[in-house]
């Protein structure tokens, strides 16, 4: 557990709080006052900032506020539930290969290089074209594109552990392998896991942006933040408006940053230092 | 430290025969123990000595059966271990504990100390919780922790010392009949060591446990046990009451191995030569004996035929052609 002597840091918070409020817009975005994100008007198209619109309008007069954080939603259930679902399969496999070794451990390991082997973009990109791009789909396609480097972190993290000679004495003292994997490896394993869950989240967040430029993330009009950010770079509005491409692609720079800042931080935080003997 | 004085019964608590245990590497399969035989009566304490990598831990693990045998038979207590289906072993197995070389890699870093010595019981659902932790209390303060002060920390927060004394205190909770020691007082301080050293002791007449006590210093086994076995390259090539051992250590690689005990005394000398050469590959070993290689005596006859392990006194077994007893003759 932490010690006393470790501190967080005010930059851990401010990120933390960042997350949040993402977070807190994309679950709220239908009760906040803000304009429709689809609603277009044509009397204040490519407007700067002004209150009525806080970040002002893209090319068709529609709020940049208002599609950022309804945009939002899109890459944080993208991000989150691609993760969550990498996590529940790659993360248990890993950590039942990496305790019991052996045959399973071999076949896993294996599949998992295969799965790896393949270009993960370009997999999705296959998958997408024929099987459609609606939001439940896209999470599932990419939180299976996940398992495999979930599954080698895990599985890493675990075999480090599963040695240790606590681990022998539990099996010692007659613990079930279900109790050891569960109550001796996964506290240690959990704060690597979390880390680069978060760090996985960043990734898939960018990832859902580079779909949006082949035109594979969800379809237009809805809002992410891929999209909006491909939007404003076509039709010349980087040129004539740079903010409709700037302001989201600022929000997703500003998530990435604190998601990979959270993650190493706790990582560290939980970090049990070794060298006391 | 005294040497021990609890009168060892002759009914054997364990007994080993045959042991071997085969490692499979990616090319080749390494046998770290090949044949290993030895019992240990109730009360009684077994030193096993020997070089790194003789073979020593891993006999240790296959006795309780956390490492599985490649062949041989494991008996304790009269129930024949190998064969047992796992959850008949799983409970079985809590008979006999073990304790661990490495303080820090013995415990958990994530659980509280109380939690820690407390788990044994928790697995077999032996009381209700509150009882769980008194027990682990107690426990802790009978191998001189202070369970009030230290019960609540996790284990980085303690010496290496303090943490064999928490291992000891899990391997005790269930009140086991056999402590498997493996190497309990390698990784600490000399003055530490005493420590340990004694409160196993104490614990040895206070649990009336018997001792299976690996280590690869024989200062440090001499005063533990009441028998030795020394082993070489996966075998045992003799075992003798410790005090004989000592005086007349009869295989040359005993001999060997007493002589590089450093002597405070100037003036005694002891006989033997030093050992040279390195440890050959358990995965290739020497045909006939396997301590020709580096055996100051070694005959053409050696290495053609392996020496089985014979009684040459009452209670003093050695493996080899040519004992010293017999070459000063």
């Amino acid at each position: 557990m932490p010690d006393s002597q470790k501190r967080l840091g005010p930059l851990f918070w401010i990120c933390l709080g960042f997350i949040g409020l993402v977070v807190f817009g994309a679950i709220f975005a239908n009760v906040l006052p803000l304009p429709n994100p689809d609603a277009q008007n044509y009397a204040a198209v490519n407007a700067g900032p002004s209150l009525h619109h806080l970040l002002g309008t893209d090319d068709l007069g529609r709020d940049l506020l208002s599609r950022i954080v309804f945009g939002s939603r899109v890459s944080l259930v993208v991000g989150f539930g691609g993760i969550a679902i990498g996590l529940a399969i790659g993360g248990t496999l890993g950590l039942v290969a990496g305790y019991r070794s052996g045959a399973l451990d071999t076949v896993l390991n294996a599949g998992s290089f295969v799965i790896l082997a393949f270009p993960p973009l370009l997999a999705i990109i296959v998958i997408v074209a024929f099987w459609g791009r609606s939001l439940p789909k896209l999470t599932l396609i990419i939180g299976i594109a996940s398992i495999p480097s979930m599954f080698r972190v895990i599985r890493a993290t675990t075999m480090s552990y599963a040695n240790r000679d606590f681990v022998v004495a539990a099996r010692a003292l007659g613990a079930s392998n279900r109790r050891i994997i569960f109550r001796e490896l996964l506290p240690n394993v959990a704060p690597a896991a979390i880390s680069f869950a978060l760090i996985g989240v960043a990734i898939i967040v960018v990832l859902e942006g580079s779909l949006a430029f082949l035109g594979l993330s969800v379809a237009l009009p809805t809002p992410s933040w891929g999209n909006i950010i491909y939007e404003g770079a076509s039709n010349n509005n980087l040129q004539t408006n740079p903010f409709i491409a700037l302001w989201p692609a600022l929000a997703m720079f500003l998530l990435l940053t604190s998601l990979n800042l959270v993650g190493d931080r706790l990582r560290s935080y939980f970090d049990v230092r070794e060298g006391g003997l | 430290m005294s040497p021990p004085d609890s009168p060892a019964s002759d009914e054997a608590l364990l007994e080993v025969k045959d042991l071997v245990v085969d490692y499979r590497t990616r090319h080749e399969i390494i046998r770290a123990v090949s044949g290993v035989s030895f019992s240990i009566s109730r009360g009684e304490t077994l030193g096993l000595v020997g070089e790194s990598g003789c073979g020593k831990s891993t006999t240790g693990r296959s006795v309780t059966l956390v490492q599985r045998p490649t062949s041989g038979s494991v008996v304790f207590a009269g129930t024949e271990l190998t064969t047992l289906a796992p959850s008949r072993l799983r409970q079985e197995r809590t008979k006999m504990q073990m304790v661990f070389q490495d303080p820090i890699s013995s415990l958990n870093p994530r659980r509280r100390i109380l939690d820690i010595v407390a788990e044994p019981l928790n697995i077999w659902q032996i009381g209700s919780p509150e009882d769980r932790l008194e027990k682990a209390a107690q426990m802790l303060e009978a191998v001189g922790m202070d369970p009030g002060e230290s019960g609540h920390r996790r284990p980085q927060e303690f010496s290496g010392g303090q943490c064999q004394r928490i291992s000891i205190a899990r391997a005790l909770i269930l009140r086991p009949l056999l402590l498997v020691c493996d190497e309990p007082v390698s990784a600490l301080d000399v003055s530490v060591q005493a420590q340990i050293l004694n409160l196993l002791h104490d614990l040895k007449h206070e649990y009336s446990l018997t001792m299976l006590f690996i280590a690869h210093d024989l200062a440090v086994v001499k005063n533990a046990s009441d028998r030795v076995a020394v082993m070489y390259l996966g075998r045992i090539c003799e075992v003798a009451p410790s005090e004989l051992l000592y005086e007349e250590p009869q295989h040359p690689y005993s001999a060997a191995l007493l002589a590089s005990i450093p002597d405070p005394d100037p003036r005694s000398l002891r006989d033997g030569a030093p050992l040279t050469g390195d440890l050959p590959s358990p995965a290739d070993p020497p045909s006939g004996c396997r301590f020709r290689t580096r055996c100051p005596h070694a005959q053409p006859l050696c290495e053609q035929v392996e020496p089985p392990l014979e009684e040459i006194a009452p209670g003093h077994l050695v493996a080899c052609h040519f004992p010293e007893a017999t070459r000063h003759a």
